[in-house]
């Protein structure tokens, strides 16, 4: 096998089109519409842009989750990221799409055309280079990601830790998927009735983490890859556990996803963070345990500790326009908002959905307008 | 983000760096996230720079065969 | 080009601002970089402004290159000066005949980079046909540009009147001179904090020679445009809007060649996004397709038909894709690169 089947194989039309028959075929005998929240941004995409939605049966909705990591921060916490790059003698970076989120007031790209030194990496690993070639300034890492990143800050951390370097703070931003599906699924008001559990969270953390949910809320939970065969194929899964009334949790990646996942992983983040009690997500509010922190024993290297004078914590709303909130919770479509296309497009985004690749107004901009008319 | 590509492996340094390739396009990785021996030749999944784990090739090969019998299956139906 | 107006030094091996004076030094630049290498006769008369006759309509237009980084694995900023100008001429159906060409240099650039790039620029004249027949340097204090900017203007002989973005109708072919993106992507993968390496390079090019052909064929595009800035995604956009027309692509027709493909697989871009600097769209009668794909196909194997012209959704792009959906190709979201072309 060579590497590009496994592009080409996970993405071949006559195996879609397969899929999209036998789904079609199954779905005849569903009781009531299947409602499945992609809960991941990545999801979204490949379902847009593959235009997944026009060939399923009608009765096969998706609702769109909160699996985006740049769509939840809140704005206080981009205010945070621009006070500590203005600070004095500091290199604030961070990953890729943080930079064009509006804060409260402004973003990181337009604080760096003001003259801030704000990078945008591609690997938290730069991080240890930039340290080293600036060593007379403060290099501030503002982590984010779902569990699929944290590991790659952890090993970070731990550079810095057993090399002693002076310079480099963290300001952890990571959070988890399985409260961020609760708190979705405790109000009930977006009937989700099934998951695409996502592709490279569960390769880091295995599919067992899912098990918990799918008992408490008898869903069926399929992790799928983020090849449109893929999640074809996890759609199909999906409906035939519905049509004999089974909720597990099923692996459809199975080329990549375990239940225990990478355990070196679990362990590198295990030995240097820990959960804390409170996270605000934008647009959801206040999941409890829902975010990491540093361990006491690191507080030393945690930026929002050592410089949290300059960091404000009043909680910052949106745009009243923005509906992004109801969006990343299921309960909302990108075209129901306002201002959706027309006053907020990529290049000019009010909210957190339409800036990142994996936000939902983003991919609905890019791949799905013909879907809506 | 989380969007990450299979590569394909092809040197391993001191460093515990892999060189890997995405249809010709070169790049230096970190395998610190790696606890099982990597060799040249495995196609591991990448994020941001990191290996994140193997991509299990027999499970893929099986896949594309149930992929391929489905499609035989569907048209030999359509051609009836 | 006759005289640099703020005294220039070259000293050092590098470009200086001279303290007074320096007409000596400012001429010595003049004379054994441009005059040598840009020689012509028109130019060669060095008066104030250039003499010069057409015999048709005159295209003129102007652009300014500020590409980062200046060299790149395919050509650099002179190659494109010349090629993107020329390529705008071209594209409205005139032969380039002219060019103007001002340099903004910061002081202390290298004098060896800066003949590298005048020798690219009389590499491309010649590719092009075109004249360097008037022009300018500046040479300003450090940081006040970075490193080298270029403007080219350029006037070229309309030969082929009414090609315009106006003009695309109804049941036109879409074709594409070439596999699309590889400027784009060859000027992300030299980004130095990527470190990525990869047998990418630009497709920067003059186009004259193959729109000739086109012409000598008798056939006449609605509309041609190279594809910069925005890639495929932008011209066609414009194009649909410009005429009030649909334009429906086939997903799997548009060439892309694989590393390009792998840098998008990477970063999450589309290639219609990505720049391109000697690939060209045209917009032809369904009876001219063929024959236009054919002389296509003697300058690239990946030349393409890509779409057409239909009522589906008048003013949109639309891709259909081989899991026989379809999707809108809008503009691309806006700066993707920092300083492309």
């Amino acid at each position: 096998m060579e590497l590009k089947d496994l592009y080409e194989g996970f993405r071949n039309p006559q195996t879609i089109k397969s899929f999209a028959s036998e789904i079609a075929k199954e779905a005849e005998s569903l009781a009531e519409p299947l409602r499945v929240m992609e809960v991941c941004g990545g999801h979204t995409h490949t379902i847009m842009k593959y235009g997944l939605l026009q060939i399923l049966p009608k009765n096969i909705k998706f609702v769109h989750g909160p699996g985006c990591p740049v769509c939840i921060m809140p704005k206080e916490r981009i205010d945070h990221a621009i006070s500590l790059a203005k600070m004095d003698n500091t290199i604030l970076c961070t990953l890729g799409d943080m930079i064009r989120v509006p804060g409260s007031y402004s973003s990181l790209a337009l604080e760096r055309a003001k003259g801030a030194d704000i990078r945008a990496l591609y690997s938290p690993l730069d991080v240890i280079k930039i340290s080293k070639e600036n060593s007379n300034k403060n290099v501030i890492f503002f982590a984010i990601g779902f569990e699929t990143t944290t590991p790659m800050t952890a090993a970070v951390i731990d550079y810095v830790v057993k090399n002693r370097i002076s310079n480099v703070y963290f300001h952890i931003n990571h959070v988890l998927v399985p409260p961020a599906v609760r708190a979705i699924m405790n109000p009930r008001k977006a009937k989700i009735n099934a998951f695409i559990g996502p592709s490279h969270v569960s390769v880091i953390t295995g599919s067992k983490i899912y098990e918990p949910l799918s008992d408490e809320y008898k869903t069926p939970i399929v992790v799928s890859g983020f090849e449109p065969v893929d999640v074809m194929e996890a759609i199909l899964l999906l409906v035939k556990q519905k049509n004999v009334g089974k909720a597990e949790v099923e692996i459809e990646y199975k080329r990549s996803v375990t239940r225990d996942g990478n355990i070196k992983a679990q362990e590198l983040i295990e030995k240097y963070l820990e959960v804390r009690g409170h996270f605000r997500w934008r647009g959801i509010g206040d999941i409890p345990e829902s975010a990491l922190k540093l361990k006491n024993e690191y507080s030393y290297l945690d930026a929002e500790i050592l410089f949290k004078d300059r960091l404000s914590n009043e909680e910052i709303d949106d745009h009243k326009q923005c509906i992004c909130g109801t969006i990343l919770q299921g309960l909302a479509y990108p075209q129901d908002c306002k201002v959706f296309a027309k006053v907020c497009t990529p290049s000019n985004p009010l909210g957190s959905c339409m800036v990142s690749d994996e936000g939902a107004c983003n991919a609905y901009y890019r791949y799905g307008s013909i879907d809506n008319e | 983000m989380c969007l990450s590509i299979p590569s394909k492996v092809e040197k391993i340094d001191e460093n515990n760096m892999a060189t890997v390739d995405t249809m010709g396009v070169k790049r230096d990785i970190s395998l610190d996230l790696m606890a099982d021996d990597v060799q040249i030749g495995d196609y591991i999944l990448i994020h941001v720079g990191f290996a994140m784990n193997k991509i299990d090739k027999e499970e893929a090969e099986q896949s594309l065969r149930v992929y391929e019998e489905m499609v035989e299956a569907m048209q030999t139906q359509e051609d009836s | 080009m006759r005289t640099i107006d703020m005294g220039v030094l070259i000293m050092s091996n590098s470009v200086q601002l001279s303290q007074g004076g320096g007409a000596k030094e400012s001429n010595a630049l003049v004379n054994d970089l441009f005059y040598k290498y840009f020689s012509n006769e028109i130019l060669l008369k060095s008066e104030d402004a250039a003499i010069l006759q057409v015999n048709k309509n005159i295209a003129f237009t102007t652009d300014s290159y500020t590409v980062n980084p200046i060299f790149f694995k395919g050509g650099d900023i002179g190659k494109i000066s010349i090629a993107g100008t020329t390529n705008d001429l071209s594209m409205m159906g005139a032969k380039p005949l002219y060019l103007s060409c001002g340099f903004i240099i910061e002081e202390g650039f290298s004098y060896d980079d800066l003949e590298k790039i005048v020798k690219s620029m009389a590499g491309e004249l010649k590719n092009s046909g075109a004249k360097i027949v008037c022009g300018d340097t500046k040479v300003v204090p450090r940081g006040s540009v970075d490193k080298i900017f270029i403007n080219t203007s350029g006037i070229g002989e309309v030969e082929v009147e009414n090609i315009s973005s106006h003009n695309l109708v109804q049941d036109d072919v879409i074709l594409v001179s070439r596999d699309i993106g590889a400027h784009g992507a060859t000027i992300l993968s030299e980004r130095e904090e990527l470190s990525i390496t990869s047998d990418l390079h630009s497709d920067c090019a003059s186009l004259w020679s193959i729109v000739e052909k086109v012409f000598k064929n008798n056939i006449t595009p609605s509309a041609m445009r190279d594809a910069t800035r925005g890639g495929l995604a932008a011209v066609l956009n414009e194009w649909a809007e410009t005429s009030n027309v649909c334009i429906e692509l086939q997903e799997d027709a548009i060439p892309v060649e694989n590393e390009v493909r792998g840098i998008c697989e990477i970063f999450g871009f589309e290639p219609t996004d990505f720049a391109n600097e000697g690939t060209f769209v045209l917009s032809v009668k369904e009876c001219d397709a063929k024959k236009t794909l054919e002389i296509l196909k003697e300058y690239s194997k990946n030349a393409a038909i890509i779409g057409k012209i239909s009522k589906k959704r008048v003013g949109k792009v639309i891709i259909n894709t081989v899991y026989g959906s379809s999707r809108y190709l809008d503009m691309p979201k806006g700066e993707l690169l920092p300083r492309i072309c």
